[in-house]
């Protein structure tokens, strides 16, 4: 074996870190910019459209794109975060916004009848019984961020995708698997777990 | 006596269409007046100006005297009592959870609001032992009902606002429920404005009814007097007692 078991524990690591932070900068990002757009239906159309698109660059062409760019590009584990975050921001944003605009209309209703003010209604009302939506759409984000993290590497971002890139360019299958395997372990078990939580929080 | 809530030349207007037109009301302390009318009579655009979830286009609506239109809305809301057809209950909260809502906005003792509950609980026919743990889904259409008329009483509200609260029940359990209602009027003693277009009910429940047509009243009175009232639309709906059809 080409790769020894403590390096590829140490790359795992670093990859779950890599998913791990740009997940949470996306949710943090993210969450409160839906929000805000279930309140601006203009707005909503627009911006949705905006992520959308970010969505349909492959990956590949949007870490090269912002390699150039001063700040936020560059060689490195920043770079691959920013991107990163850009992906994970359409699945957690696109949920977050159907799955509170999906409350019903009844409840809403007497919601604001009894008195509720904005925030009462969005923490006692529409987050929870949004909840196992939001979960679906964290779900997606991080199965998927665990999948185009690999790429990062290309970049110098390090994480399993350092093996891959190796492995290829080596033409050593072992060495590829050593990145793939890990990564395809590591989604299987994000995608389990996230999949209880949905169905603890379903109403 | 001054009225109690006062309705005075409310008209709303949406996309050039008059929705209310010209409506003046009154209601007394423990008064129920029905307001009775077809589908698009405006009956529940007219109830629910009071709670400000729709604001009229002209005219003023008095609450204990005040004009509601200078008081703050939150505030205002948690004074009335609100029910609607389905319920609109909180499907993530137990029923207790479901009755404490108003309560706990109004940052009530989690003891006050344990005894309140199961009062209330107790009141509409729903034991708390069985039922406080239970949520929503669990609940028959006519239990869903009764939650729904607890949680609007939970706050001890001085005016209740009910939108065809049992339109949606089979007959037996909708005849169960009014008989109920009564029950509780009699019990609390509350204020209350109550939509319905069932002509039935409308007798059975209100101490006056209101007729609605095409946005105006066309009749005020007491059920009594009803049977007597000439308007066409007044007629129209005698006719469905004859009948049996609700318009």
């Amino acid at each position: 074996m080409s790769v020894a078991w403590a390096e590829i524990l140490d790359v795992s690591g670093e990859h779950v870190l890599l998913v791990g932070t740009s997940v949470l900068i996306a949710v943090g990002v993210g969450a409160p910019l839906a929000i805000a757009l279930t309140r601006r239906p203009v707005w909503r159309r627009w911006t949705l459209a905006a992520v959308n698109i970010i969505q349909t660059i492959p990956s590949l062409a949007l870490f090269g794109v912002l390699l150039p760019i001063p700040l936020i590009g560059g060689i490195g584990k920043r770079t691959a975060i920013i991107v990163l975050a850009l992906y994970a921001l359409l699945p957690l944003m696109r949920n977050m916004v159907v799955g509170i605009l999906g409350v019903d209309a009844a409840v809403r209703d007497s919601a604001l009848a009894m008195g509720m003010t904005r925030h009462q209604m969005l923490f006692r009302v529409e987050i929870p019984l949004a909840l196992p939506t939001m979960l679906a759409g964290l779900r997606i984000a991080i199965v998927s961020t665990i999948g185009t993290a690999t790429i990062a590497a290309a970049i110098g971002g390090g994480g399993l995708g350092t093996f891959i890139f190796r492995g290829i360019a080596t033409a050593d299958i072992s060495t590829v698997l050593a990145g793939a395997f890990p990564a395809a372990l590591m989604a299987i078990l994000a995608d389990e777990v996230l999949e209880w939580a949905e169905r603890r929080y379903a109403h | 006596m001054t009225a109690f809530l006062q309705f005075e030349r409310i008209a709303y207007r949406v996309d050039g269409r008059d929705i209310l037109r010209d409506i003046s009301l009154d209601l007394g302390q423990n008064e129920t007046l029905v307001l009775l009318g077809r589908s698009g009579s405006g009956k529940t655009t007219l109830l629910r100006t009071v709670n400000r979830l729709i604001a009229p286009t002209s005219g003023t609506i008095r609450f204990e005297g005040r004009d509601i239109a200078g008081e703050d809305a939150i505030r205002l809301r948690r004074r009335i009592g609100y029910v609607i057809q389905d319920g609109g209950l909180f499907p993530h909260r137990t029923v207790a959870q479901n009755v404490a809502v108003v309560p706990e906005l109004e940052q009530w003792s989690p003891e006050k609001i344990r005894h309140r509950v199961e009062e209330l609980l107790d009141a509409v026919g729903l034991p708390p032992p069985t039922y406080s743990a239970r949520y929503p889904r669990q609940l028959s259409g006519g239990e869903k009902q009764r939650v729904g008329i607890a949680r609007a009483l939970a706050a001890d509200p001085p005016l209740m606002l009910l939108d065809e609260p049992f339109a949606a029940l089979d007959p037996v359990t909708r005849f169960e429920m009014q008989q109920h209602f009564l029950n509780l009027r009699r019990q609390f003693g509350k204020a209350a404005l109550f939509v319905t277009h069932d002509l039935r009910e409308a007798m059975l429940i209100g101490s006056r009814i209101a007729l609605l047509h095409d946005g105006a009243i066309e009749w005020v009175g007491t059920p009594a007097e009803f049977p007597n009232a000439s308007t066409s639309e007044a007629r129209t709906f005698l006719r469905t007692l004859e009948t049996g059809v609700t318009p």
